[in-house]
C-alpha cells in the first residue's frame, strides 16, 4: 500500500489529469483508498494502470444503508512489480445506480460486475452482457440490498396442507 | 461404536428338526410337480399358500423395492451415500438400486438445500419419474430451509409433494433409513395422496409443454435498459 503521503501524491496526479475524478482519499490501518467519482471510474483506473496498478483483483458491491448514496462499488488494484495494492471506491444512489463498466479494459470484471448487478442492482453501462449471474433471470429485486427481506417466511409442511394457508394459493 | 464378534447363539439344529425341514421341502416340491393329491394336497395348500388381492401384492412389492434416483444436492447426499454403505446397508430392505435416470427411479431423495434456481430442475426430474413415485425431503434445508433461511433457498414443499420429511442437519443414515421405512409402511397402507393434486404432480410428464419454452425466453425481464420496470426501485 502507498503510505498516506504517497496516496495524496497519487490523488493529486489524478486530479491534475481530470479535476472531477477524485472525491477524496482515505488512509486507514495501512490501507489506501481513493474515492472516485462514478462517471470517471474508467479514467481513474486507466491512470492507475499506467502508474503500475495493472491488475484488477476484485470488483465487489456494498450497500451502505442508511447512508446516502447507498450503493458502493469497490475495485481492488494490484501492482505486481512493487507488490503494492490500492483500493478505489465509487458510490451511487439507488435511484440512478449507473457506473461505467470496466469490462472492455479488464475482462476479469465481467462476471464480477454481473454479480454486483445481480446482488445490488448497480447497472454497469457498456457492459457486453449484463445479466443476472446467480439468481434466476426472472427473479425480482436485488437480494443483497439491506432493505431486502432476509426470509423468515412461514414453513408449511405437507401434513398441514389443509389446516393453514396454502403455498399454492 | 464397538463391534463385538461372537458365535451365533444356539447349536446346530437337531437331526429331527433337519429331517422335518427336508420332508417339508419334499412335500412342497411334490405339490408343484402334481404328485400330491387328496387331503395331503389340501393340507399343504392351507399351510403354504397365502391369498391376497393383486393391488395389495403390488403395493407390497412396490414398497419393498424402491429405486431411488441417484441425485444428491448437498452435504446430506454424503449421508445418503453412507446409507447404502456397509453399516446401514439399505440393500437389506431392497432399496439399494439407485438409478441414474429418473425414468427408472421411483423415489426422489432431496438430500440437501434446493436453491431457487435448482427448484425447477428438481421438479422436472420429479415429473419425469414414472408413477407410482414418492419424494423424501432429507434434512432441515429441503424441509424448512434450515440455516439457509434466505432469498436463495426454497423448501421442497413449495414445488413438489413431499411424502416424508427426515429432520436433521444432516440426518444420520439411520434417520434416513427410518424415513424410508416409514415411507414403505405408508406405501403398504396406501393412503389417499391428496397433496399430489394440490401440487399438480400426478402422472408423468413426457414432454415439456410448448408454453414452457416460450416462458423461458420471455423470462429475461431484468435486462437493464430494456424496461425500467425491471429495476428494483
Amino acid at each position: 500500500m502507498p503510505d498516506a503521503t504517497g496516496l495524496e501524491l497519487l490523488a493529486g496526479e489524478l486530479r491534475d489529469a481530470e479535476p472531477d475524478a477524485i472525491l477524496g482519499t482515505l488512509h486507514f490501518r495501512g490501507q489506501a483508498t481513493i474515492h472516485a467519482n462514478a462517471p470517471h471510474i474508467g479514467t481513474v483506473l486507466e491512470a492507475l494502470r499506467a502508474g503500475g496498478y495493472a491488475n484488477l483483483m476484485s470488483v465487489h458491491g456494498v450497500d451502505y444503508y442508511p447512508e446516502e448514496p447507498r450503493l458502493g462499488v469497490i475495485y481492488e488494484l494490484l501492482d505486481r512489480a512493487r507488490r503494492d495494492r490500492i483500493r478505489v471506491k465509487v458510490r451511487v444512489p439507488t435511484d440512478a445506480p449507473r457506473v461505467p463498466s470496466v469490462t472492455p479494459r479488464w475482462p476479469t470484471a465481467d462476471h464480477q460486475e454481473r454479480e454486483v448487478y445481480d446482488m445490488f442492482g448497480v447497472v454497469f453501462d457498456d457492459h457486453p452482457d449484463l445479466r443476472r449471474i446467480l439468481m434466476p433471470e426472472d427473479y425480482e429485486g436485488h437480494p443483497q440490498r439491506r432493505d431486502f427481506p432476509i426470509g423468515g417466511e412461514p414453513i408449511l409442511y405437507t401434513k398441514d396442507a389443509g389446516t393453514r394457508q396454502d403455498y399454492t394459493q | 461404536m464397538e463391534i463385538i464378534r461372537q458365535k451365533v447363539a444356539g447349536d446346530r439344529p437337531s437331526p429331527e428338526a433337519m429331517r422335518d425341514f427336508r420332508s417339508r421341502q419334499l412335500t412342497a416340491r411334490q405339490l408343484l410337480t402334481g404328485d400330491l393329491d387328496g387331503s395331503e394336497a389340501e393340507e399343504e395348500v392351507e399351510q403354504g399358500v397365502l391369498t391376497t388381492t393383486l393391488a395389495k401384492a403390488g403395493r407390497w412389492s412396490a414398497g419393498n423395492a424402491f429405486m431411488p434416483a441417484t441425485f444428491g444436492l448437498a452435504c446430506c447426499a454424503i449421508e445418503m451415500i453412507t446409507t447404502v454403505a456397509a453399516r446401514t446397508d439399505i440393500a437389506r430392505f431392497g432399496f439399494e438400486a439407485f438409478r441414474a435416470s429418473p425414468r427408472q427411479a421411483d423415489l426422489l431423495i432431496l438430500s440437501g438445500r434446493v436453491s431457487i434456481k435448482m427448484a425447477p430442475v428438481v421438479r422436472r426430474i420429479y415429473d419425469q419419474m414414472l408413477e407410482p413415485k414418492w419424494a423424501i425431503a432429507m434434512g432441515a434445508c429441503s424441509s424448512s430451509m434450515g440455516v439457509f433461511n434466505n432469498y436463495a433457498v426454497v423448501p421442497a414443499d413449495k414445488f413438489l409433494p413431499v411424502d416424508v420429511h427426515v429432520p436433521g442437519c444432516p440426518p444420520r443414515p439411520e434417520a434416513l433409513l427410518h424415513g424410508i421405512l416409514k415411507l414403505r409402511a405408508m406405501v403398504h397402507e396406501d393412503p389417499t395422496l391428496g397433496w399430489r393434486e394440490r401440487h399438480g404432480a400426478e402422472r408423468t410428464i413426457e414432454v415439456l409443454p410448448d408454453e414452457g419454452e416460450a416462458l423461458r425466453k420471455d423470462f429475461a425481464v431484468n435486462v437493464p435498459g430494456a424496461t425500467e420496470s425491471g429495476q428494483n426501485a
